[in-house]
């Protein structure tokens, strides 16, 4: 099909953005990468008034090491491409970097953005269980002002975020990652850049024999990603085995409500997030790579 | 905010002046106002890859992009990189391989080879499945079209020019 009738617009700013979301609200879409708008939008599954197009703004563009070196600045204009070939992601968020090979195929890369991905908050999409892992700060403009959300406060539900009508998310700010972190990351999916059945994302501090704050954030499974705290607990200063990875994965899989869809029910999936939990816990803690610090 | 845009947009070398409708997506516009319709409509939400083009360099979905987007842009079809020459060793790979069956992928098959060709010189067989994950070909041609991919690899680091 092709996309119903709209109206196009091309702002040459953020503040004129700004404007028109305060304008036309709910009834304006804003067009980044396109990656998933679009689809929605030949789908007939979306009919906004009006589409404003950020791609012109350049104070969107770029990563940038920023905060005194603090923390990384991705633009609501980097695509993912861009973030995946990054050295400065790859140096100071690994997790990232590793969760990109699995961001849907090369073609979508090259125009999908990043935080195009966090605005829209699909349940099976990678960035938004990075963002929560990895404690980013999602920063959100309207004509009343600038505020940051915390990843962990920016996911509601399906397609759901924090986000306003009138709010463009302008970037994303991610922590550079301590000395000592390890990451760890994978999905099921039946095709590789598929949407996940199940995705893991891991970050962790310490060494093999005391593991501290490790951090696991499973998604595809239910309508948002699902910070699995309790379980994540159960490694606090605790040296790693398989026993111990076995009892994080069983704990971790029992706090999730997975719905019945294609792929399976509730039992299914709890099973394949379990042995995927089990399976990147072990890569990211047992790798021959040593423990940085 | 017209339901309309005047664009000039650089297509395969040749600059073109169009007005098109805001809401007419890329391989559209190159299809029916340029005719060039080497860039196939298949399943218009961005899947099976039968319309990567280039724009500004990298290979995108047109069916993904507006052509009011393109505004500005330069814009590689598949005419276009076979007039230049640029792919043509991937081009007869695809032939000697057997890898076009019904054609109906190739167009966007050849595209996101030659990508994958200019960014890895030697690619192995697991690389160009993923790279080509996001292209559907429906004849099931999988197995000859990384044949011909790997065959323009492996022929250019022989030194073979491509």
């Amino acid at each position: 099909m092709k996309a119903p009738d709209f109206a196009y617009c091309r702002p040459a700013s953020i503040d004129a953005v700004c404007a028109l979301l305060a304008e036309h609200r709910d009834d304006a879409r804003i067009l980044a990468g396109g990656q998933s708008l679009m689809a929605t939008l030949n789908l007939r599954l979306s009919a906004p008034a009006l589409l404003v197009d950020i791609n012109r703004i350049d104070a969107l563009r770029g990563i940038h090491l920023a905060g005194d070196g603090n923390y990384l600045r991705i633009g609501a204009l980097a695509r993912h491409a861009e973030v995946a070939r990054s050295p400065l992601v790859a140096l100071h968020a690994p997790l990232i970097t590793a969760a990109m090979r699995h961001v849907a195929h090369p073609a979508i890369r090259n125009r999908g953005t990043t935080c195009g991905s966090l605005a829209l908050a699909d349940p099976s999409a990678e960035m938004p269980a990075c963002a929560i892992a990895l404690d980013a700060t999602l920063v959100l403009q309207s004509q009343s002002g600038t505020r940051g959300v915390p990843a962990r406060d920016f996911f509601f539900g399906l397609y759901e975020t924090a986000r306003r009508d009138d709010e463009l998310l302008i970037e994303v700010r991610v922590p550079c990652q301590p000395a000592d972190q390890r990451v760890g990351f994978d999905e099921l999916s039946r095709r590789h850049g598929d949407f996940a059945m199940v995705g893991v994302a891991v970050t962790a501090r310490g060494t093999p024999d005391r593991m501290t704050d490790l951090r696991l954030v499973v998604f595809g499974t239910d309508t948002m990603p699902i910070d699995c705290r309790d379980a994540a607990a159960l490694a606090d200063r605790q040296a790693w085995s398989p026993a111990l990875g076995e009892a994080i994965a069983s704990a971790a899989a029992a706090s999730l409500d997975p719905d019945t869809n294609m792929f399976g029910g509730p039992a299914v999936k709890r099973r394949q997030a379990a042995a995927l939990i089990r399976r990147v816990l072990t890569a990211t803690f047992t790798s021959r790579e040593a423990w940085h610090g | 905010m017209d339901k309309r845009a005047d664009i000039v947009v650089v297509v395969n070398g040749l600059a073109r002046q169009l007005n098109v409708p805001v809401r007419r997506n890329l391989v559209d516009m190159l299809r029916h106002d340029l005719g060039l319709t080497g860039a196939h409509v298949g399943c218009e939400h961005g899947v099976c890859g039968a319309c990567n083009v280039r724009v500004d360099g990298v290979v995108v979905r047109g069916c993904l992009m507006l052509a009011v987007q393109a505004d500005g842009a330069t814009v590689d079809t598949i005419e276009g990189l076979t007039a230049t020459g640029e792919i043509a060793a991937l081009q007869s790979a695809f032939v000697e391989r057997n890898a076009l069956q019904c054609g109906y992928c190739t167009p966007g098959m050849l595209m996101t080879g030659a990508e994958l060709l200019s960014q890895q010189t030697c690619p192995s067989r697991a690389v160009i499945r993923d790279a080509i994950s996001g292209n559907y070909c429906r004849c099931t041609g999988y197995q000859a079209i990384v044949d011909a991919i790997e065959t323009t690899a492996l022929a250019r680091k022989d030194g073979i020019p491509s």
